[in-house]
């Protein structure tokens, strides 16, 4: 059990292709708008999905959380079609519709039978121009994400502990803040910085419109480019600029909170996935901690019985470096101490020693058969197109397994060496306050 | 699929889990792929169901046994999900660390679900591995070997898992809730049973569950993916042609008792939001109301965005991120639940508005524009059910275990389309009780301040 694995880390398991290489077909219209589309006739079904090019990294301090209030607000009606018309109009149709922000980027999307994907096309179309942004609505939206922050996070001792870590690692990086935005911005938010936030980012030219199921490229070009076509293009967008500085030794927090187990997370900050070292950082990844047979499983859960789950995952689908992460949950009445070290040895061993053939054989295998699955379902492979295509392009899709293929154990080892280091780790550790739970 | 790095999402997945996903619950119970499956009874009496897609290299396979909890003694909590657990961690020929590491070696995967009905164990292979696949999913389900060491390590681990639990206050508002409206029932009980319960379990009781309950003539086996119907049935009998009839027995359990009155359960908790569940029992899967239900949960607040919970309490009062109700309406006995999580001081409020929307609708008929709404997103979307190998093949086993036969996706739209005002009406007054109805609250009561 993976507590802290996320969508972005499953996406970069099923990344990698080759023998079943994503067959986009790509267009740009005038004004700056990206459509690719991917034909897929498993089923009558597709999603029509929208991602725009905004995520909490492009927030300031002070006014941290308005990309992911801005993906409420979306919800919330526009000047043509009016209040709760969006989710009510794709249900009637018998679709479904959701939305996602990240550091990275603000992602819409809709499941429909493909007959039907003109009406997701038209009703994106309306509320990229002519969202409603009332003060009176934003503040009561604002209310439903306190009450989702103190349902994700303030309640949940591991996700604070996460959040926490995460702001103790980055000291200039905007990756410091959560997406969510941190309680004291969200409840001094004025309604006027989301109205300029969302005429800054939500134009045609920071966008990308992702398209996979049961549908023909050329009708959907064509009304896409009805739809969208007249949006005007917005003002060029300046890359941000944001970095951060050299890091002098390990940092350590410390979390308590209400809870039962003890839990411990490491991050070590290492390049992202346009790097040439991502391919053997995904791979050591995959060795310590893709199933039971892994090392960390089999070692620090099944032979020392030390934690009720322990784990690691390579983050590499960020723009700027993110983290390589380890962590783990004490069994009943077992020290957070011994699993933290536990994890530790794991990973001063495979510095000194590369895995066996076999072991980055199977993770191999591992990360390939992942990637072929993954294409069961329409809506992954077109979040898969999004996630690379936000971070430096789709076509990074077609060099990933080849990459991951010419992994050797040495490089496995070496990439262990250079970045899991002090140098880069932060470390937290949640003390329950509850009595006699171990620690 | 939530991230904490990533993904926030606008509803919390629970809700499209339930819209999207095969689920055996009413807003999601889908119409069936009757025109692409095919069933057959094989001799030992195991039912299978094989639908063929050529279109990805991929073989999944899902074997629902009828053990689940339902059927373990009231004396042993968590018998029926502890031998499931144990299936995968050794057999007669084979160590637990040998099975992990053969089908991970393929980049497959052998996973295994308790539940209340059945359990499921279920295989992803690539087409190449199939052999080796069926291979290692009959020799786990046929020849487990319990050994002692494996059950101590499985019993520590879901102990561990149990007091995790305790961090989630979701979690422990459902098992109270749970607990009070099933009684004595068996899905009152956690499925993975209780600290003090796993601790009782011998492995002479695992051997004996899975000797009595672990028989081709009670499992469901659906295969699709890129096999045809004669590569399908030639695995099967080359690896599982060990696995013999059985005589099973067993009673149904006998119907729980419906509350009287309200009755509130208080449980305090330094947390910032009350975790609010109010409801009572509801139908069975095999009711004939079942889809009047259905359509009537819908507008109510199953229905996300176009439901009155939702309208309400979310979108006009921002008092929360998820409101929604629910009928799970199972094989022997069924629930209704409302749950919400807000802030402390918003409880009463929140409570409230959940009373009376239930009154609500069970006052005046719902507008036409509701019943259509809500027929039309039941009956649009069931090709979004059933659109990935995966979710065929749990709905294949979902629509055998309930008896809905292969042409249920003819027959669904027809159930939902016959629903008039006045069946939602009569239904939301025949199986919704605000008067006589279990409510559990979980948070912080010296600033909730309940008033019920």
């Amino acid at each position: 059990m993976k507590v802290f694995r996320n969508l972005l880390a499953v996406l970069l398991i099923m990344a990698p292709v080759c023998a079943h290489a994503v067959n986009a077909r790509e267009y740009r219209l005038d004004n700056g708008l990206k459509l690719l589309i991917v034909e897929d006739h498993k089923a009558p079904t597709a999603t029509f999905q929208v991602w725009y090019r905004v995520g909490s990294r492009d927030e300031n301090i002070g006014e941290t959380g308005l990309s992911h209030l801005l993906e409420h607000m979306m919800f919330k009606g526009t000047s043509t079609r009016g209040p709760k018309t969006f989710s009510q109009a794709i249900q009637r149709a018998g679709g479904w519709d959701n939305a996602f922000t990240t550091r990275e980027y603000t992602a819409y999307f809709e499941m429909i039978s493909s007959d039907r994907i003109g009406l997701p096309i038209s009703l994106e179309a309306d509320r990229m121009r002519n969202l409603v942004l009332t003060p009176a609505a934003v503040l009561s939206e604002r209310d439903v994400v306190m009450e989702e922050r103190r349902l994700r996070y303030e309640d949940d001792p591991q996700n604070l502990l996460f959040m926490e870590v995460l702001a103790a690692a980055f000291n200039s990086h905007p990756y410091r803040w959560p997406v969510i935005g941190w309680k004291s911005d969200l409840k001094t938010l004025k309604p006027a910085e989301l109205a300029s936030y969302y005429r800054t980012y939500y134009a045609p030219n920071n966008a990308v419109i992702i398209v996979v199921g049961d549908v023909k490229p050329e009708e959907v070009l064509s009304a896409v480019r009805k739809s969208f076509g007249e949006i005007p293009r917005g003002p060029a967008i300046a890359e941000s600029a944001a970095g951060e500085d050299e890091q002098y030794g390990e940092k350590r927090i410390y979390i308590r909170k209400e809870a039962e187990l003890p839990a411990v997370l490491s991050v070590y900050k290492v390049p992202g996935i346009r790097d040439e070292d991502a391919y053997a950082l995904d791979v050591l990844a995959t060795v310590l901690s893709e199933g039971k047979s892994s090392r960390i499983y089999r070692s620090i859960v099944y032979d020392k019985q030390l934690a009720l789950s322990a784990w690691a995952s390579y983050e590499g689908m960020y723009r700027d470096p993110f983290l390589f992460m380890t962590g783990g949950t004490a069994a009943g009445g077992k020290n957070i101490e011994d699993v933290e070290k536990a994890i530790l040895d794991e990973i001063e061993r495979i510095k000194k020693e590369p895995p066996s053939g076999r072991e980055v054989q199977k993770a191999k295998n591992q990360i390939e058969a992942s990637f072929v699955m993954g294409q069961d379902s329409i809506y992954m492979q077109a979040r898969m197109i999004g996630a690379f295509e936000m971070i430096g392009g789709w076509r990074l899709l077609d060099t990933y397994l080849e990459g991951i293929r010419k992994v050797s154990p040495e490089e496995v080892s070496r990439v262990a060496r250079k970045y899991l280091v002090p140098e880069r780790k932060t470390t937290g550790i949640l003390i329950p306050l509850k009595k006699g739970a171990g620690l | 699929m939530t991230g904490k790095t990533g993904g926030l999402r606008r509803l919390p997945v629970p809700f499209y889990f339930l819209l999207c996903l095969l689920a055996l619950h009413l807003t999601a119970i889908p119409a069936t792929a009757g025109r692409t499956a095919d069933r057959e009874v094989l001799s030992n009496g195991l039912v299978l169901l094989h639908s063929e897609k050529t279109e990805l290299p991929i073989v999944k396979v899902v074997v629902a046994v009828k053990a689940g909890s339902v059927v373990e003694p009231p004396s042993e909590p968590g018998l029926s999900n502890l031998t499931a657990d144990l299936l995968n961690e050794g057999t007669a020929k084979r160590t637990s660390r040998q099975i992990s590491d053969e089908i991970e070696f393929v980049g497959g995967q052998l996973s295994i679900s308790g539940g209340r009905d059945y359990v499921t164990v279920s295989l992803t292979v690539l087409k190449k591995d199939v052999e080796l696949g069926f291979d290692l999913l009959s020799d786990i389900i046929i020849h487990p070997s319990f050994s002692r060491d494996e059950i101590g390590r499985r019993k520590a681990i879901i102990k561990s898992s149990i007091l995790r639990q305790k961090e989630d206050p979701g979690t422990i508002a459902s098992k109270a809730f749970l607990k009070t409206v099933y009684g004595k029932h068996p899905y009152g009980r956690p499925v993975e049973g209780t600290e003090e319960s796993l601790d009782s379990i011998s492995r002479r009781d695992i051997v004996d569950f899975h000797d009595r309950y672990y028989a081709p003539n009670n499992a469901i086996m659906a295969v699709v993916g890129d096999l045809d119907r004669k590569e399908t049935v030639s695995l099967i009998n080359r690896h599982f042609r060990d696995w013999r009839r059985k005589d099973i027995s067993g009673g149904v359990p006998e119907a729980p008792r419906p509350a009287k009155g309200r009755k509130v359960i208080r449980i305090d908790r330094n947390i910032t939001q009350a975790n609010i569940i109010l409801g009572h029992l509801g139908i069975k899967r095999d009711n004939p109301d079942y889809y009047a239900v259905s359509v009537m949960n819908y507008i109510l607040g199953g229905g996300g965005f176009a439901s009155r919970l939702m309208d309400n309490i979310r979108d006009n009062r921002g008092l929360a991120y998820d409101v929604r109700s629910h009928f799970s309406a199972d094989r022997y006995a069924g629930g209704f639940q409302v749950q919400l999580q807000t802030k402390n001081s918003s409880a009463n409020t929140a409570i409230d508005e959940v009373f009376r929307e239930l009154k609500r609708i069970r006052s005046k008929p719902v507008t036409d524009r509701e019943l259509s709404d809500a027929k039309a997103y039941l009956t649009g979307s069931f090709p979004l059910r059933i659109d990935s190998i995966s979710k065929m093949a749990g709905f294949l086993v979902a629509v055998e275990f309930y008896g809905l036969g292969l042409d249920y996706a003819d027959r669904y739209s027809g159930f939902i389309n016959s629903v008039t005002r006045e069946d939602v009406l009569k239904v939301a007054r025949r199986y919704l009780h605000p008067g006589d109805c279990v409510l559990v609250v979980v948070g912080d009561m010296k600033k909730a301040l309940l008033r019920y």
